[in-house]
């Protein structure tokens, strides 16, 4: 990159990048957790939680769609959304941590989506008014999409938490085991502050509070105690994982590693 | 696990001024399970705007062997059928 100064009109590199990392981050989370509850078919404990896990797959897959595609634009080094999604390698994913985070038993699936549905809803209502028209128009979609998503993993939270003894424990476990990586959710870095700048994002304090409440409140109906907050290491969103992650791509990029560009 | 819970019987609005129509049948645990679980199971390829479910137990049905009396004498009335009116092709769903 030369040292000339960039005139106004022109577009910022790093803007873009910024732009681009903000967008990818997004896609990436909505794929790998797609991908995670994809896991679940043929599995689940009854037939209509298999289909209703999937339903929320494909919700999630078609939202990873649209984001990547938008994402590889922006990039503008001609990558499509397969590109992304079946030829990059961990390091280069920008998901948060949580999102790979296995399956677990049915309880930790729970947990893992309600936290994700409650982040997500926050950061897709936040988007509704973004500058980027392009990206207000997805988050327009998949708002819809994510309070369905919500009502579900909510609901699932409240029987499981205030269930049976043994499903109580459970749930409690895996909310003890996986609230490590909430800190992760809202934590603003360079491409955040960016975005704010630009009013493409809103800003990630205002939806913490927000989704805090949330949690707080679900948690109350769940009967269900909030863990303490801890430091996080994991920093999935600069594409430091958690050795789940590459596992789960193993599997996913499987078809298009061994027989690259082979379409259905 | 969804042995233990209690049959729905799962109806679905397709298009607004339409009736309900039964679809068929799922378990769930209660009635906002059975709602979800309907919109899952019903509705993935745009079946419907509304969704009534009701527990199979609370339906009260008619008696198979009493069929011959309660249908058959309605067999050979023709004149009870409205199949000798000409129907405007602008009217649907009649």
């Amino acid at each position: 990159m030369s040292a000339r100064s960039h005139a106004a009109n022109e577009p910022d590199p790093a803007q873009q990048q910024a732009h681009f990392r903000y967008v990818l981050r997004l896609g990436d989370t909505s794929l790998v957790l797609g991908q995670r509850l994809g896991e679940w078919v043929g599995h689940a404990p009854a037939l209509e939680e298999d289909l209703g896990l999937a339903n929320l797959a494909l919700d999630l897959i078609g939202q990873a769609r649209l984001l990547l595609t938008y994402a590889g634009e922006l990039e503008g080094r001609g990558r499509d959304e397969d590109a992304l999604a079946f030829l990059r390698d961990a390091p280069e994913f920008a998901n948060l941590t949580l999102a790979e985070q296995p399956n677990g038993d049915f309880g930790q699936t729970i947990v893992r989506q309600w936290l994700l549905d409650a982040w997500q809803l926050e950061i897709y209502e936040g988007l509704l008014g973004s500058a980027d028209t392009r990206l207000g128009a997805i988050a327009a979609k998949a708002v819809k999409e994510t309070r369905y998503h919500h009502r579900f993993s909510s609901g699932w939270l409240m029987r499981l938490g205030d269930g049976t003894q043994e499903s109580h424990d459970r749930v409690q476990g895996a909310l003890d085991s996986l609230w490590r990586f909430s800190a992760e959710l809202f934590a603003a870095d360079d491409v955040d502050e960016r975005m704010q700048a630009a009013a493409i994002a809103p800003a990630p304090m205002e939806l913490a509070a927000r989704w805090s409440a949330r949690i707080d409140e679900d948690l109350r109906a769940a009967t269900l105690k909030r863990p303490a907050a801890q430091p996080y290491p994991w920093h999935g969103r600069r594409g430091v994982h958690t050795e789940h992650l590459g596992h789960m791509l193993t599997e996913m990029q499987h078809l298009q590693r061994t027989y690259p560009g082979v379409r259905w | 696990m969804s042995e233990d819970w209690p049959l729905y019987e799962v109806f679905i609005r397709s298009r607004s001024g339409l009736e309900h129509k039964h679809v068929g049948s799922l378990h769930a645990a209660d009635a906002r399970m059975a709602i979800e679980h309907a919109r899952d199971v019903y509705t993935r390829r745009q079946e419907g705007v509304s969704i009534w479910v009701v527990r199979s137990a609370d339906i009260i049905a008619s008696d198979p062997e009493e069929a011959d009396s309660l249908f058959e004498p309605a067999r050979d009335k023709v004149y009870r059928h409205p199949t000798f009116y000409a129907i405007p092709e602008e009217v649907k769903n009649l």
